[in-house]
């Protein structure tokens, strides 16, 4: 017989419970600690602090535990502490330029000043699963040497030199901010490159990815990849200058297109540009390519149909954190809806069913 | 919880939410943007309505939240939770008692007052979206009233299949300007709309508020020859015996049974309680 639904609330309550207890898991195994996913599941961490718009990798490392190591149910705690946090003000732009370097190459020159720099990269690794591992090996220690102390400019710079890039025009203007305006389109560069950079890595993966097989093609080399720490400084009224506040790691990718030229334009090497928090070189990497496909408006190239240089399908799409809510959502009830498209095919079906019934009729009648 | 703000969000957030509703209320049907926050439920779980009646509730409010029509479905348990704990206002089952009720996917039986406000949780508050994918397409046959692809989509409906196929989140004109999107309720409740109270409705991850005023003009769309028509189940309900209802189906066992009983489940209590019995409900009562 028919029971009501009641008892809703408990069933919450218990499910958390449930919950809480499987996140443990078996209690015969050594709990985890904050510090040792932040320093042994770095890379976890950083795309959290990418995609969750927010550097803080303690933060980080306790939404990676309370969420069981789902990433994007990470991203989502991080993002909605972050909404409650007071706004202090605006720090002054960061120079990528003076990053202390952890890794520098670039694919369009063998050298350059500052050196290639492979730094903690799988590149070369082979892939092989090391068993070591599984038996708690001992901790390694890489070789050291001095830091390099000779600067490292940005190698587009030398393109630059030769007047042979484009040149960025440049700006005093407030960049745009999609956490405080809702999106418009069309948008600007600012507003795109800050929601790339809180994109879902897979899908600006898929984006970039969707470039280079042909979708909008525009062939990229990367010419500079940089992973490293920057100084964040702020101005303080009260002082009248600017102090440094902390630092943070980032990893900046800028790529150099080729560009046929058009009617105003010479041909000229063009860029796309990638900067997310942490060491996330796959990210960053797509995330130019994206954005370069985004430009072809301002470039006068070709609108191709492609995905990618379709800018209201990219940026309102690549927020994962919306892409799950409405993905997920369609668990809840919808009983009340069914509920109405059941009443109305049972009519379609009666009436389509009756239309066929009247003309057989018709049929024998005849 | 007391570490957050009375309803959760900040007052600048409230107040940038309440130039939307107003602007909203201004022009009604009007989709206005605002700057949706990152709530602590998900995008698609009602964030526009939470944001829309944190804005909107004061500590004197009585609250109350439906979700299929019901109290205590699940999300509608979670969300009313979540206000009483950052909010600490009073909650209600009972739609008279209420001064602000969210709702998911229907509209109270019960008449609604010039006393209370109806805030429904939109998932897409764009009724030309499955017309036109585009927004800064949509935006535009808006601006211009060009409506003409709806109208073109409901006459396809009725040519192939002989009425309108859109049973649920069937769009109307609002007084006399802009088509919307009266959120996923069923057709059955569009009439209800010309009412006393006020209707503000929330989309957080699409970025938007709308709004109708009370005692305004809402026409659910149709032709002379096809009008309009708000369809039910074709039973009353088996707990009261309302006649004037909307019905939920329910399954009761694998030989085919089925019974019907109201989705509001405060208008079938406070029927049962002045007397009212459905055809199981003296069974159900036992």
């Amino acid at each position: 017989m028919y029971v009501a639904v009641k008892g809703g609330e408990r069933a919450i309550d218990n499910a958390h419970a449930w919950l809480a207890e499987e996140r443990r898991g078996d209690t015969s195994v050594a709990e985890l600690s904050l510090a040792q996913i932040r320093e042994q599941l770095a890379l976890a961490v950083n795309r959290v602090m990418a995609e969750g718009s927010l550097f803080d990798p303690d933060l980080a490392a306790l939404a990676i535990k309370q969420s069981r190591g789902d990433l994007i149910e990470a991203i989502f705690l991080i993002r909605a502490y972050r909404t409650t946090l007071p706004r202090f003000g605006y720090t002054l732009p960061v120079e990528t330029g003076a990053m202390a370097c952890d890794r520098r190459i670039s694919a369009t020159f063998k050298d350059a000043p500052g050196g290639q720099v492979l730094g903690p990269t799988f590149d070369y690794t082979h892939r092989l699963l090391d068993f070591k591992l599984a038996a708690e090996g001992e901790a390694v220690e890489a070789p050291t040497s001095a830091p390099r102390t000779e600067p490292t400019p940005h190698i587009t710079e030398f393109l630059q030199g030769e007047d042979i890039i484009e040149r960025e025009p440049s700006s005093d203007a407030q960049p745009g901010d999609l956490t405080r305006e809702p999106m418009a389109f069309p948008a600007d560069r600012s507003v795109r490159l800050q929601s790339l950079t809180r994109g879902d890595e897979g899908f600006i993966l898929g984006m970039a990815y969707s470039t280079q097989r042909g979708y909008a093609r525009n062939h990229a080399f990367v010419g500079e990849l940089r992973i490293g720490t920057v100084a964040v400084e702020m101005e303080i009224p009260e002082l009248g200058f600017a102090i440094e506040i902390g630092e943070v790691e980032l990893t900046e990718c800028e790529t150099v297109n080729q560009f046929k030229g058009s009617k105003t334009v010479p041909p000229q090497f063009t860029r796309g540009y990638g900067l997310v928090f942490g060491q996330s070189e796959r990210k960053s990497i797509a995330m130019a390519l994206v954005d370069r496909a985004l430009r072809w408006k301002e470039l006068g190239e070709d609108n191709l149909g492609a995905a990618a240089q379709d800018e209201e399908f990219v940026l309102s799409h690549s927020d994962n954190i919306q892409a799950t809510g409405f993905l997920e959502h369609i668990k809840l009830p919808h009983y009340v809806d069914f509920q109405s498209e059941l009443e109305l095919v049972r009519k379609l079906r009666r009436e389509a069913a009756e239309a066929v019934e009247q003309m057989a009729a018709k049929e024998a009648a005849e | 919880m007391s570490d957050y703000n009375f309803a959760y969000l900040d007052e600048q957030t409230k107040r940038m939410i309440r130039r939307a509703i107003l602007k909203g209320l201004a022009v009604p049907g009007y989709q206005v943007p605002f700057a949706s926050r990152e709530m602590p439920m998900p995008y698609g779980w009602g964030t526009g309505g939470v944001q829309v009646s944190a804005a909107t509730l004061t500590p004197e409010d009585t609250f109350k939240v439906i979700d299929q029509g019901a109290d205590d479905t699940t999300n509608a348990v979670s969300i009313r939770k979540f206000f009483e704990r950052t909010a600490g206002v009073a909650t209600t089952e009972e739609t008279e008692k209420a001064s602000v009720i969210q709702t998911r996917h229907r509209i109270p039986e019960a008449e609604l007052t010039e006393d209370q406000i109806l805030v429904y949780q939109v998932p897409i508050p764009e009724p030309l979206r499955f017309l036109e994918p585009r927004e800064t397409e949509t935006r535009k046959m808006h601006a211009l009233q060009e409506y003409g692809l709806m109208h073109v989509k409901l006459y396809e409906d009725i040519s192939q299949h002989g009425a309108i196929a859109t049973s649920y989140a069937y769009p109307v004109k609002v007084s006399d300007r802009y088509v919307m999107d009266p959120s996923p309720i069923p057709k059955f409740d569009n009439p209800k709309m010309e009412m006393a109270a006020i209707q503000l409705f929330g989309a957080g991850r699409e970025q938007r508020i709308y709004a109708v005023p009370p005692y305004t003009k809402v026409v659910s769309l149709d032709f002379e020859d096809y009008p309009f028509e708000a369809s039910k189940a074709d039973h009353p309900c088996d707990l009261c015996a309302a006649e004037d209802s909307y019905l939920d189906e329910v399954i009761l066992d694998d030989a085919g049974n089925r019974m019907f009983v109201c989705s509001d489940t405060d208008y079938c209590r406070s029927r049962r309680e002045a007397g009212h019995v459905g055809r199981l409900g003296e069974e159900a009562a036992a």
